[in-house]
């Protein structure tokens, strides 16, 4: 009797198991693996290899992993050169992410109008993601190029409307605005005039990406609550202020997530519509580590740097991955 | 009478600012129609029509010259043009488009349909790849590159790309066969069909859009990738176009039909996909910020 218990439990007990670790299973698992792995290693064994190197004394040619400590970090924090960068990517962020997120909405909001043509505009205003930075970069320079003597780029333009007060030096400009240097600061604090374009052409390129994020949003929002408002004599302001508004507030918290890491990691639009000049007037971490490593061969200040830029974006990605996979889990 | 009377000032209330909006949104247009405008005017001048001054004129004349110039380069002064980058780039994208789209089919395929305890974390864990900055990952990338013979050569740069990946592909076909109904996948099952079956006869079939979504992110942002196209080639023979238009626009700096007349041949694979399958591009955008 005893036995025969024993035996069902161990029968069900390894039915289960069958059940669960069948040949199908393991299949799954063994197609998954290779991917696993590959990120195992190639992000978060080489993150923690990058890690070990910005503690390290390689800042030669030759490897050398000897440890020193957090002297990297220290020299590259005491250096006005990546204060410098600092600054800038705190200026790039900032103008990028507001421009983005107000233009964006007002492309949306504009699309969502029930218009005709609203596929042509919708198009128009999205394209320019589908275009690599580089192209971006290109196009966006020269309309920014100062011209010697005689107006040229943006600044024809400006001319020819009549608002020449608007005239500027543009990806030349060296001026810092409010030109503030105080004694604990190696940078001038405040903003970069050269990172007004490089805004301007990040800002077309991804105010669309914003656009469609929000139109989804938009679309998503029942026309019955934005009915009964107006039945209620809220002015169409109104429904958009206490209604649409608030309701769109997770967009808006994805679009600052992913437009933000996207301006954290910005390096190919500065690389070429101002390769970080002039002076170091628009340089960013991306482009430091790049020319620390690549150009000077100081591998553990690039590293340094580089974990700076992940400390940075990991301080924005990891809470919103986290929260992002709890909601997920209940749908 | 009132009855007639009454939609008339709502009408009229309502045309006004019909006329604003697409005022508004013409002007908005112009803006984001404006470097368009300058690369093709600036592309089909000849050299001579180039200057600051008249950089907005129309061309007085069409000339393909500088097409010619920057597809060709110049041997003389030493400057590569882009046709050999353009195949590179080719060569690149297209095979790394493919592995992609496989290995993200199965990844999604395993994470949605064969959950086991910890996939989700897993998920999650491999999500975190797609949003590093590379720069993180670049000297251990170049050493292990050189390590495995792949630095400085084409398939090393397929092999990136398909390594980091991963993590948006997995996302979005993972996200699209959640939507698969499970008791299609049960169904299956029940008719004998194992692991490889349900996903052949049930799941591929279903598959085509994600599959378009996928091949249309990952060939647009391989395409337009810069940084890892500018360390892991040493040589200026396997750079792919992006670099190539970089390095052109910068030893042609003066040359400026020449430089918008590059960025055009770069721009166009993936405008005319935008152009023709924009639909499904907006889908992979939109699955990067992960709510799909």
């Amino acid at each position: 009797m005893a036995q025969t218990s024993t035996q069902n439990i161990t029968i069900a007990q390894t039915k289960r198991r069958k059940r669960w670790l069948n040949r199908d299973r393991l299949t799954a698992i063994l197609l998954l693996s290779p991917s696993v792995i590959a990120i195992a290693v190639f992000v978060y064994g080489f993150i923690a290899w990058s890690g070990y190197v910005s503690l390290s004394n390689w800042n030669t040619l030759t490897p050398d992993y000897s440890f020193v400590g957090l002297k990297n970090y220290q020299s590259i924090f005491s250096s006005g050169r990546f204060q410098t960068n600092i600054r800038n990517l705190i200026v790039f962020t900032a103008f990028f992410l507001i421009s983005c997120l107000v233009l964006g909405l007002l492309l949306a909001v504009l699309v969502d109008a029930r218009i005709r043509a609203e596929a042509f505009f919708r198009s128009v205003y999205l394209f320019p993601m589908a275009v690599s930075f580089i192209v971006t970069g290109v196009a966006w320079r020269w309309m920014f190029t100062p011209g010697d003597a005689d107006p040229a780029g943006i600044n024809l333009i400006f001319h020819g409307l009549g608002l020449d007060f608007l005239n500027g030096r543009w990806i030349a400009d060296t001026r810092v605005w409010p030109d503030w240097y105080p004694d604990w600061s190696k940078t001038k604090i405040g903003v970069p005039l050269a990172m007004i374009p490089v805004v301007v052409a990040a800002v077309w390129q991804m105010s669309g990406f914003t656009m469609a994020m929000y139109l989804a949003g938009l679309r998503g929002i029942s026309e019955e609550i934005k009915e009964a408002a107006r039945v209620d004599g809220c002015s169409e302001w109104k429904v958009f202020r206490f209604i649409t508004f608030p309701l769109l507030r997770p967009i808006t918290l994805s679009a600052v997530i992913i437009l933000a890491h996207t301006s954290l990691k910005i390096f190919d639009l500065i690389v070429t519509m101002t390769g970080g000049g002039p002076g170091n007037a628009t340089e960013v971490p991306g482009l430091l580590m790049y020319t620390l490593v690549f150009s000077s061969n100081k591998i553990a200040e690039g590293a340094a740097v580089a974990m700076v830029m992940l400390a940075l974006i990991s301080l924005l990605i990891v809470p919103y991955l986290i929260n992002s996979r709890r909601s997920d889990v209940e749908v | 009478m009132s009855a007639v009377s009454l939609p008339a000032p709502t009408l009229r209330r309502r045309r006004r600012p019909r006329v604003l909006l697409y005022l508004l949104m013409s002007i908005l247009a112009i803006f984001f129609l404006l470097p368009v405008y300058l690369l093709v005017i600036t592309s089909v001048k000849s050299f001579d029509q180039v200057s600051l001054s008249r950089m907005w004129d129309l061309p007085t004349s069409l000339s393909l010259e500088s097409f010619g110039r920057a597809w060709n380069g110049n041997p003389r002064e030493g400057v590569s043009g882009l046709s050999g980058s353009f195949l590179n780039s080719i060569y690149m994208v297209i095979p790394a488009t493919v592995i992609s789209c496989i290995l993200g089919s199965l990844n999604g395929y395993v994470l949605s349909k064969w959950r086991f305890p910890g996939s989700e974390t897993l998920f999650t864990l491999i999500l975190f790849g797609m949003f590093i900055p590379y720069q993180s990952i670049l000297v251990p990338l170049v050493q292990t590159l050189s390590a495995m013979k792949l630095y400085g050569s084409i398939a090393g740069l397929v092999f990136v790309h398909v390594v980091y990946g991963i993590p948006i592909t997995t996302l979005i076909f993972r996200n699209y066969y959640v939507g698969v109904p499970t008791e299609l996948v049960e169904a299956g099952q029940i008719d004998g069909a194992d692991f490889f079956g349900v996903y052949r006869f049930i799941l591929l079939p279903l598959s085509a859009p994600g599959f378009v979504v996928v091949a249309i992110w990952q060939f647009t942002s391989i395409w337009n990738e810069f940084l890892f196209g500018l360390i892991i080639t040493n040589e200026p023979r396997i750079r792919p176009i992006t670099v190539a238009l970089q390095n052109l626009s910068g030893s042609q700096y003066t040359q400026w039909n020449v430089q918008m007349a590059g960025a055009l041949i770069v721009a166009m694979p993936t405008l005319l996909v935008y152009i023709f399958l924009g639909r499904y591009f907006l889908r992979g955008l939109m699955a990067g910020s992960l709510k799909g």
